[in-house]
């Protein structure tokens, strides 16, 4: 038998991995939402057909979307998730013993319910007692909140389909007052390599830089990810993201990475030239 | 002819046979289903062009049908609880249009609310009626024009007892909603025809919990925009009719001026929608009537906002709300309502309905989901934060009580001058100036120009509203009548 998940990303360009068992495909309010057991890249989580985790490479966003900010702020106590119902980027920020406050917000409980149990490696640490659930809008959400959250995290979808509104001026307005004074916004920032990609990386950074005083970008290796190098959005009300780096006080909490290191922290803001072209270009 | 089930589509379904025939065409039109032109069929799909068709015998004929067009209209008739139904392809306006040139030949008068849409007033234009304009009450704090008070009408019944209609928005662009029964009863009593507007009002007639529909409340003649919020195609509407009207006879008035090549695009997406509506109505207004409270009620808790709904009834002539639409007055953040529109449109990318000197609307219909309710809601609050200013200098309110000196008709085929604006103090137009949107005239054909029209002109030109009507298309310049 020759059973194959393949993601298409773009019309031309194919990534496809073999597929030793479909564990569950369910229908939820808001999208598709497919796990299968892989021969290379262990369980993979999929929503509406667009792969969002595999067991064997979700480690390098999780710990990069959470070790970053922490790195440069490590007092933070308080933080917003927004998406991320597999768990992943919640795990990670339980490994701080000084994080005080988690609110995960997710619009689709099913993708809980799914990754609690499909997706144990990511969503071992949903039970923490820090970690308080919400099953809502998360544009809805952060509208409501004033000065609360020394760090957000967007763990969003792409911005096609249920994660659009996560993408917009409105959101990254309503996050910057939603953020304390020491505040640290973290975005998934997608892909600038393929050109159907490529757009919303120039006018996100932007849409967050018109908010806030530091805008950067900086980016990973993600081997599963379309074209396997991805960007994430760092922006801070005081904080430069690699200047304000506390080297000391990170490597003293002792936390054990695969990934993340501190001086990965700073080549991880050296992006290339044609990276840096696309967020000043506004013809883009 | 025969009684058809709401699950059918007469026409749509007599396209897609057709469409299965492969019959060859030497007729129009002349893009033969898009082979000679691969743009355009690249970018409407060829299965949109290809129901690009003309009358031919199987798919009938609008201004004379005697089969699938035929059953449409009975369906359509059946769905509204009209006695007959019209399929129209020139949008409202030409519903509008042929009411009143049903209802009134030259020099009879049509009672009617001074915020009619710019069609009606067209109408008489073209027919020579005489208006009698019954002034809307103006809510004082919203700026907004509303409905006509039954006093009022009765009123203007006493006093034009020769007047051969009366004419009903139901509702406003706003929601509003005049006492319809009741004035549909005393035109009667009086032996006037009651013809409503209803081109913001289709989802009265599916919906449950919503104000009265033309219909039912026993009006004559009713103009429905299918269109706007009963989801067919851009431009097609029906015109209903009551038992005390006959149908034949309005067909004649409207082939005076409907096209002869009607699209079967906006043919067959009326069915469709008329099918969805019979079928689902109900379900796709009561969630979108969730959306629009819902909306409401978030919009009012961010303050500064107020997202007027039904505490509006029982104030002067607000007899009833729409509450599927989602008006939001904005002055009290120091912004005209068509700053905010500028505004979520070029920094949210979010398009609303329109907005005017205090106020938005905002359209709420089956096709919106939560997320675009919080999209707007968010943006709304942004913008508060962001670009709220002292409420200072913004515009008292919007209704003014136009002077007819002469009849529209005569006024607009006159021998007119043209004049700079600021020189037109005292004389009488020749022409219309619209504010758009929403469309209300400023002025008509024969009124007089007054101080108070002229400041507001200046003020909504200064606020960026689109002003239209005169020959002038820079507006600097008015046409007025040469001898007044």
């Amino acid at each position: 038998m020759d059973l194959w998940y393949s993601e298409y990303h773009t019309d031309d360009v194919r990534f496809s991995i073999r597929v030793n068992k479909q564990l569950c495909c369910e229908q939820s309010e808001f999208q598709r939402i497919d796990i299968f057991d892989s021969p290379e890249f262990g369980r993979i989580l999929v929503m509406d057909g667009y792969l969002m985790l595999t067991e064997k490479d979700e480690f390098v966003y999780h710990e990069m979307i959470v070790h970053v900010p922490m790195a440069v702020n490590p007092k933070i106590k308080k933080v917003l998730v927004i998406g991320a119902g597999d768990g992943g980027t919640v795990r990670e920020l339980c490994r701080y013993p000084g994080v005080s406050h988690i609110d995960l917000v997710e619009i689709d409980k099913m993708v809980v319910e799914l990754s609690r149990k499909y997706l144990p490696f990511t969503a071992c640490r949903l039970d923490d007692p820090r970690v308080h659930i919400h099953f809502e809008d998360g544009l809805k959400f952060v509208r409501t909140r004033q000065e609360e959250y020394d760090l957000i995290i967007v763990d969003s979808t792409d911005p096609f389909g249920p994660g659009e509104g996560l993408f917009t001026k409105e959101f990254y307005g309503s996050c910057h007052k939603a953020l304390t004074a020491e505040g640290i916004l973290i975005n998934q920032h997608e892909s600038a390599f393929y050109r159907a990609d490529r757009e919303i990386v120039g006018v996100a950074h932007r849409r967050i830089g018109a908010r806030f005083p530091l805008s950067d970008v900086y980016q990973a290796h993600i081997p599963t990810y379309p074209s396997g190098h991805w960007l994430f959005g760092f922006a801070s009300k005081k904080h430069h993201p690699t200047d304000r780096l506390d080297k000391a006080a990170w490597n003293a909490l002792d936390i054990e990475t695969r990934y993340y290191n501190t001086a990965l922290h700073i080549g991880a803001f050296a992006i290339p030239n044609y990276v840096k072209g696309l967020l000043l270009d506004e013809s883009v | 002819m025969r009684r058809l089930s709401q699950n059918r589509a007469p026409i749509y379904e007599a396209l897609s046979r057709h469409r299965a025939d492969r019959v060859v065409h030497f007729d129009v039109p002349g893009h033969k289903g898009g082979r000679g032109n691969a743009e355009l069929t690249g970018f409407f799909g060829e299965l949109c062009v290809k129901a690009d068709v003309n009358s031919m015998k199987p798919l009938d004929n609008l201004s004379h049908p005697v089969s699938v067009i035929r059953e449409a209209e009975l369906l359509a008739a059946d769905a509204f609880g009209a006695s007959s139904a019209f399929l129209m392809v020139g949008g409202t306006t030409s519903c509008v249009q042929s009411m009143i040139m049903s209802a009134c030949g030259a020099d009879d008068m049509i009672i009617m609310p001074r915020n009619v849409h710019r069609s009606a007033i067209n109408a008489l234009v073209i027919c020579g009626a005489v208006p009698v304009y019954v002034n809307p009450g103006v809510d004082k704090n919203l700026g907004i024009p509303l409905g006509m008070s039954v006093e009022d009408v009765k009123h203007a019944i006493t006093e034009h007892p020769e007047a051969k209609a009366v004419f009903i928005n139901n509702p406003t662009y706003y929601g509003v909603c005049s006492a319809l029964r009741e004035i549909v009863e005393c035109a009667h009593a009086h032996g006037m025809l009651a013809l409503v507007d209803e081109a913001h009002g289709t989802h009265f007639y599916f919906g449950e919990g919503l104000p009265a529909a033309a219909m039912r409340a026993g009006a004559d003649m009713s103009a429905v925009s299918m269109h706007k919020t009963g989801g067919s195609l851009t431009q097609s509407s029906f015109l209903l009719c009551g038992a005390q009207v006959s149908g034949d006879y309005v067909r004649q008035v409207i082939n005076l001026t409907q096209t002869t090549s009607a699209s079967y695009l906006l043919l067959s997406s009326l069915d469709l929608a008329r099918k969805n509506l019979a079928l689902y109505g109900r379900e796709i207004f009561a969630k979108t009537a969730a959306l629009a409270e819902y909306a409401r009620g978030e919009i009012n808790r961010l303050g500064g906002y107020n997202a007027f709904g039904r505490e509006l009834i029982g104030c002067g002539a607000v007899y009833d709300f729409d509450i599927t639409k989602l008006s939001v007055h904005t002055r009290d953040i120091g912004l005209a309502g068509i700053e905010v529109y500028d505004l979520l449109r070029d920094e949210y990318g979010i398009q609303i309905e329109f907005g005017d000197i205090g106020n938005i609307l905002a359209i709420i219909s089956a096709g919106d989901r939560m997320f675009e309710i919080e999209r707007l809601v968010s943006a709304l609050y942004e913008i508060k934060r962001l670009y709220s200013k002292n409420q200072a200098g913004l515009f008292d309110h919007e209704y003014i009580n136009p002077f007819v000196a002469v009849a529209p008709k005569q006024a607009f085929f006159a021998q007119k001058s043209s004049v700079p604006f600021e020189q037109s103090k005292g004389r009488v137009s020749g022409e219309f100036v619209m504010c758009y949107p929403p469309g209300i005239p400023i002025l008509a054909p024969g009124e007089i120009i007054t101080g108070d029209i002229l400041s507001y002109i200046a003020y909504a030109r200064e606020k960026g509203c689109l002003l239209t009507g005169p020959q002038d298309m820079s507006i600097e310049n008015i046409q007025v009548l040469e001898e007044f």
